[in-house]
């Protein structure tokens, strides 16, 4: 799996593709794999403000369930109802047609702090 | 209401920087959660095998569980070095084939090797192969043998006849779990008892401080490994290496034989809800044996299985986990296994606690769920009936074979019926579920 160079990553696991004022968020590809198979998506409303940081829903494996923490602060604009039916594809295809939500940022998001494709694979050790 | 966050603090500090989120951070606990949890608490002051047990369920399969924020432990499973856990003859093994493991009651065990949905649809449909060598052995020998056996634990050993195993349970005086155990009769004069692998310790000592007989209590779990072969095509592929005749044994007996050549003990049980053999050797031999079994039962599409699998398995099967369905301050009876506790065999440690509880009137049971709204309930989580708290979730996740959402909960008596329309608290928010005849899975019979 390609981690895109036009992405930033967490230390926590999530992707943030920025463009205009509008953010795409996910999680990683070493996120899915380490989470294993992807059973339930908890995202929020459309309309919800989150703070860089804070945690705006949750992805559920088998076994486990983990907080999903907003790499940019922002107001859900788009959730992805792709993964109400099908969190599986959270698991093939992390990067892209899984996507959890888009965020509106105020005037193009705080970047800082976050890694880039490079920084983000040498982290996990890829 | 303080004791919640005390034992969710404490669970945080064993496993490195884990948040265990626990019903009282997520919402109103309910009394009875509360109650558990402080009893729990109280009990891991007391007993650190019980706190360590209540901690390996915590982790394995907490679903509440928020990882930290520490990014090394963020994603369900250890990086950090595990030097300090147990390990069983199969370790290395496990860890060449890449398997994930994780901490489970101290012991670094298989979570998962390559998905835990395909390995629980492997035992459903063919067969899974379960490094089990983490669980507890103990031997009890001796002219008295039988009363002592017959004395700490529920279900009638008496009755039981040379190769003859049965599930059974021992309880503190006060009518609690110390353990889910199975016995397994080995001769007039000596028993077998497998036992939960973070209780084992306990259970010896528990044993050992009953012992007023002419009996000897020994602590055998380092001299076995054991395998479990479990699915329908467990028999075929197990019987390829021993001379055993492996479809005479019937289900919960055993025959001390050969497997591969060396000595084994084949009983006919299991935890998955499938036909299946548990398989005890000697630690030396597991490797060989384990490599063995995966390449003779690969045309029958065998897949090693964690303890993921395991897991969702066993829930299908409402067979009780210790630390979730079964604690120090559940009696059997309110565990809906009244079918292990024999109150005309005698007298048992706890039977005048379990006979109080009878006269008195059971508050709460076990009793299974469905969930018919959106989410996942998970154990910790607290149920709502008709907007108030009543019980709290004890296992729950997806049931693979059935497609839906599962779990098992305690309820007040007379709402632990099928049918009762219930909510579970999850993240805040109430889902609907609805309470459900159990199991959710049974086998077909051959």
């Amino acid at each position: 799996m390609t981690y895109p160079e036009n992405y930033k990553y967490t230390k926590e696991h999530e992707w943030v593709l920025v463009e205009g004022n509008t953010g795409t968020v996910g999680i990683t590809d070493h996120a899915q794999q380490e989470l294993g198979d992807i059973v339930y998506v908890d995202l929020p409303k459309v309309g919800a403000t989150f703070d860089k940081g804070k945690s705006f829903g949750s992805v559920e494996s088998v076994k486990a369930v983990s907080d999903i923490y907003s790499p940019v602060a922002g107001e859900v604009v788009a959730i992805n109802d792709l993964l109400t039916q099908h969190p599986e594809k959270l698991n093939e295809d992390p990067h892209g047609a899984a996507w959890l939500i888009k965020l509106k940022l105020p005037s193009g998001g705080d970047l800082t702090e976050l890694l880039s494709a490079e920084d983000y694979q040498k982290y996990i050790g890829e | 209401m303080s004791a919640a966050p005390r034992l969710a603090s404490a669970l945080g500090e064993v496993y490195r920087g884990l948040r265990i989120r626990h019903p009282s951070a997520s919402g109103t606990p309910s009394p009875r959660a509360i109650l558990e949890l402080s009893k729990l608490d109280r009990e891991t002051g007391r007993n650190p095998a019980i706190g360590v047990a209540y901690k390996m369920r915590g982790l394995f399969s907490t679903a509440a569980t928020q990882f930290s924020r520490n990014p090394m432990l963020r994603w369900g499973f250890r990086m950090t070095s595990s030097a300090a856990l147990k390990r069983t003859p199969l370790h290395s093994v496990h860890c060449a084939s890449g398997a994930k493991t994780v901490d489970f009651g101290g012991w670094d065990m298989p979570v998962q090797y390559s998905s835990i949905l395909e390995e629980h649809h492997s035992v459903r449909k063919a067969a899974g192969l379960f490094d089990v060598s983490h669980m507890g052995e103990i031997e009890i020998r001796g002219p008295q043998a039988l009363q002592l056996v017959e004395s700490v634990s529920t279900n009638a050993v008496g009755r039981l006849k040379t190769g003859q195993a049965h599930y059974s349970a021992l309880l503190y005086e006060h009518g609690g779990f110390v353990d889910d155990i199975l016995v397994h009769k080995v001769a007039d004069d000596c028993f077998f008892l497998c036992v939960n692998a973070s209780n084992q310790e306990k259970d010896f000592e528990h044993i050992r401080a009953h012992n007023v007989f002419d009996a000897e209590v020994d602590f055998a779990s380092d001299r076995y490994a054991q395998i479990a072969v479990q699915g329908p095509r467990a028999l075929e592929i197990l019987q390829q290496f021993t001379p055993a005749r492996l479809s005479e044994i019937k289900y919960y007996w055993f025959v001390d034989g050969e497997v591969s050549g060396v000595p084994a003990r084949i009983a006919r049980t299991g935890y998955t809800g499938e036909d299946g053999f548990e398989i005890y050797i000697s630690p030396a031999e597991a490797p060989r044996l384990w490599h063995e079994l995966l390449e003779a039962g690969r045309p029958f599409g065998i897949k090693p299985c964690g303890l993921g699998a395991r897991n969702t398995l066993r829930l299908e099967s409402k067979m009780a986990l210790y630390g979730h369905e079964l604690t120090a301050s559940i009696n059997p009876f309110e565990a809906d296994l009244a079918w292990i506790v024999k109150m005309d065999k005698g007298d048992f440690l706890g039977r005048a606690a379990l006979q109080k509880s009878l006269d008195a009137g059971l508050s709460r049971k076990l009793v299974g769920f469905e969930m018919t709204g959106r989410g996942i309930g998970r154990d910790g989580y607290e149920v709502w009936i008709a907007g108030r708290p009543a019980g709290w979730v004890t296992s729950g996740g997806p049931s693979p074979t059935l497609n839906k959402n599962i779990g098992l909960c305690y309820l007040p008596l007379d709402t632990a019926v099928p049918g009762v329309e219930i909510e579970v608290i999850i993240r805040n928010q109430p889902a609907a579920a609805v309470t459900a005849s159990t199991p959710f899975y049974k086998r077909a019979k051959a």
